[in-house]
């Protein structure tokens, strides 16, 4: 099977491979697929505190496709708000890429990895707020 | 000097051996005549040329040159071989034997016979359903009616379908770890109604040599017949008829150097086995086969059985000497690798290997310039890696994560070297760029991750 230019320009020089200190508060992660089917990705998104995606890391363990997509979302979320990165479907990824219908799934594993990124790091924010507001609370109580 | 891109695929199929295209060029030109025109030259000069090949072809697994049957290739002398064999001795059993890692030629023969078999019995059953009823049944209702009726205590139906002679009941044989069969599972699995065992001498995917003699052994003390697809085996280890009392041996040219398009089935003589054909006409090759012969491309299979028979024994340890050097190679640049598949009963040019935590989809696009196959089928809907590493007990992972080198009678000790250089390059890129390597270096236990399946 023929690989398109732009798959074979993201798997030869893929963007942003490596990896971000998941126990950083602004970092997100997201670790889908399975190693059984074929292929695992995991994003790593760094949020500022505007709510901004500052930086953008990928591993993934998959064909060629499914390094190109995720190298392709690394690239395409850097500078968005969450909620804008939220927004980019599998659909544009495989257009992007021109991925054949055998393929399509690497690109759906992409979206799905923004999604559990952005997450990760939503819940990690939570997990941050709650005690304070806890604390506010208790503090309202006092007074 | 290196030419690329470099072949080592030659399980899929050799290059022709220029002495084999050399034999073959004048009955691509001027001696065209068809081996059967019985009254003038050039049918005379092609039929000679035709009996010279069955000799040689006869000659590498040790059979009489009366015993072989031309076809278009082994997947035809798979079908024939079953089918016929199923068809001939109908009145004699309906039972076969294979085993789960067998070639799709046989495994899927074996599902359209049990499909068959089970169209019929569900005409019968229609059919009873309808007396039983008093009225007509429609196919979608025999699974409800056949219970309301229970026909499985029904005594006429079952003595109609004792009467079946209609495709096959097939015993898919599960194999051991190294890939080998275990002979006791087949005592255990042969039956009163059993007429075939189908055993390859060795598989495509991991070059496991099965153990054809003992195999033959059993089946003639238990008097079914053994058929054998020996493609992969043919021309690389030592295979004889008599040695493995085969009854049927499927075997194709071009995997011994020859052209594609030409195969053979031996079918004994003594004890005589029958089959019934699949293609009638003109009665050639016995009637077991007709159809006009491909003259040219059996002159080739001749002549590469010549080349392979007279130099299989220096071949083959050239082979082994440069499979040995290509393990030992990556085995010096990477860690974690994982051999499929027996390595002591093993096709010299074959080596199968799982670089963990690399996809091995990933990893023939990162070697492009070698040519080599994968386990893993990320390309098809289902996603299911290799089914002959699966039935060796081998987790989807690493299935995914292998690669098939097939060497063969052109590669060179220059070619090795570079695909161990270019293979240690390659797959440590990706290891660094693999979730899973990372975690695994971790010391994270992949499986007690939750994954998401998709």
């Amino acid at each position: 099977m023929a690989y398109s230019d732009k798959v074979l320009e993201h798997y030869e020089k893929p963007r942003n491979v490596g990896t971000l200190d998941k126990d950083d508060p602004n970092v997100g992660t997201g670790l889908v697929g399975a190693p059984a089917c074929g292929d695992v990705m995991r994003l790593q998104l760094k949020v500022s505190d505007a709510g901004i995606i500052q930086d953008a890391r990928f591993k993934t363990f998959g064909c060629g496709s499914a390094i190109a997509s995720s190298s392709l979302v690394t690239e395409w979320v850097k500078g968005k708000t969450l909620e804008e990165a939220g927004k980019i479907t599998n659909v544009e990824v495989a257009k992007e890429l021109s991925l054949p219908p055998v393929k399509i799934h690497c690109s759906v594993l992409a979206e799905d990895a923004i999604k559990a990124a952005i997450a990760d790091f939503q819940k990690k924010r939570a997990a941050r707020a709650t005690p304070a507001t806890a604390a506010a609370a208790t503090a309202e109580t006092v007074k | 000097m290196l030419k690329l891109p470099i072949y080592m695929d030659n399980h899929a199929t050799t290059p022709i051996d220029p002495r084999v295209l050399e034999a073959m060029r004048p009955y691509l030109a001027e001696d065209f005549g068809n081996a059967a025109s019985r009254n003038h030259s050039f049918g005379w000069k092609a039929e000679a040329a035709v009996e010279l090949a069955r000799k040689q072809v006869a000659a590498l697994i040790g059979a009489s040159d009366k015993e072989i049957v031309f076809t278009s290739g082994a997947t035809e002398s798979d079908n024939l071989a079953l089918k016929g064999a199923v068809e001939f001795y109908k009145d004699k059993g309906d039972h076969l034997i294979t085993l789960k890692t067998e070639h799709k030629a046989i495994l899927d023969t074996c599902k359209r016979l049990e499909r068959m078999r089970q169209e019929r019995l569900d005409e019968l059953k229609m059919m009873r359903l309808s007396e039983l009823a008093d009225r007509d049944v429609t196919p979608e209702e025999l699974a409800t009616l056949e219970i309301k009726f229970d026909l499985e205590k029904d005594a006429v139906y079952q003595r109609w379908v004792a009467k079946v002679r209609t495709g096959a009941r097939v015993t898919y044989l599960d194999v051991k770890k190294d890939g080998l069969v275990d002979l006791e599972q087949l005592k255990a699995a042969i039956t009163d109604r059993t007429i075939l065992v189908s055993i390859m001498l060795a598989n495509n995917e991991i070059g496991v040599v099965q153990p054809v003699n003992e195999i033959g052994k059993i089946c003639r003390e238990r008097g079914v017949l053994f058929h054998s697809d020996a493609v992969q085996g043919l021309g690389k280890v030592p295979f004889s008829v008599d040695e493995a009392k085969a009854d049927l041996v499927s075997i194709t040219s071009h995997k011994i150097y020859g052209p594609k398009g030409v195969g053979a089935l031996y079918v004994r003589r003594k004890p005589r086995v029958r089959i019934a054909p699949s293609i009638d006409g003109g009665g050639h090759e016995r009637g077991m086969r007709s159809g006009t012969l491909n003259v040219a491309a059996i002159v080739g299979f001749g002549k590469a059985a010549e080349l392979s028979r007279t130099e299989m024994a220096s071949e083959a340890a050239r082979l082994e000497g440069l499979r040995d050097r290509l393990l030992k190679g990556l085995q010096s640049k990477l860690d974690m690798l994982v051999i499929n598949g027996s390595m002591e009963h093993r096709l010299p040019g074959n080596l199968n290997i799982s670089f963990a935590y690399v996809e091995g989809e990933a990893l023939m696009m990162a070697i492009k310039d070698v040519a080599v196959s994968s386990g893993s089928a990320c390309t098809s809907a289902s996603l299911e890696p290799s089914y002959v590493l699966r039935a060796c007990g081998i987790e989807e992972d690493m299935a995914h994560s292998s690669i098939r080198f097939g060497i063969g009678r052109f590669n060179t000790e220059e070619e090795i070297d570079f695909v161990i250089e270019l293979m240690g390059k390659s797959v440590t890129r990706l290891r660094e760029m693999s979730p899973l390597y990372e975690m695994a270096k971790e010391g994270i236990d992949l499986k007690s991750v939750s994954w998401t399946a998709h």
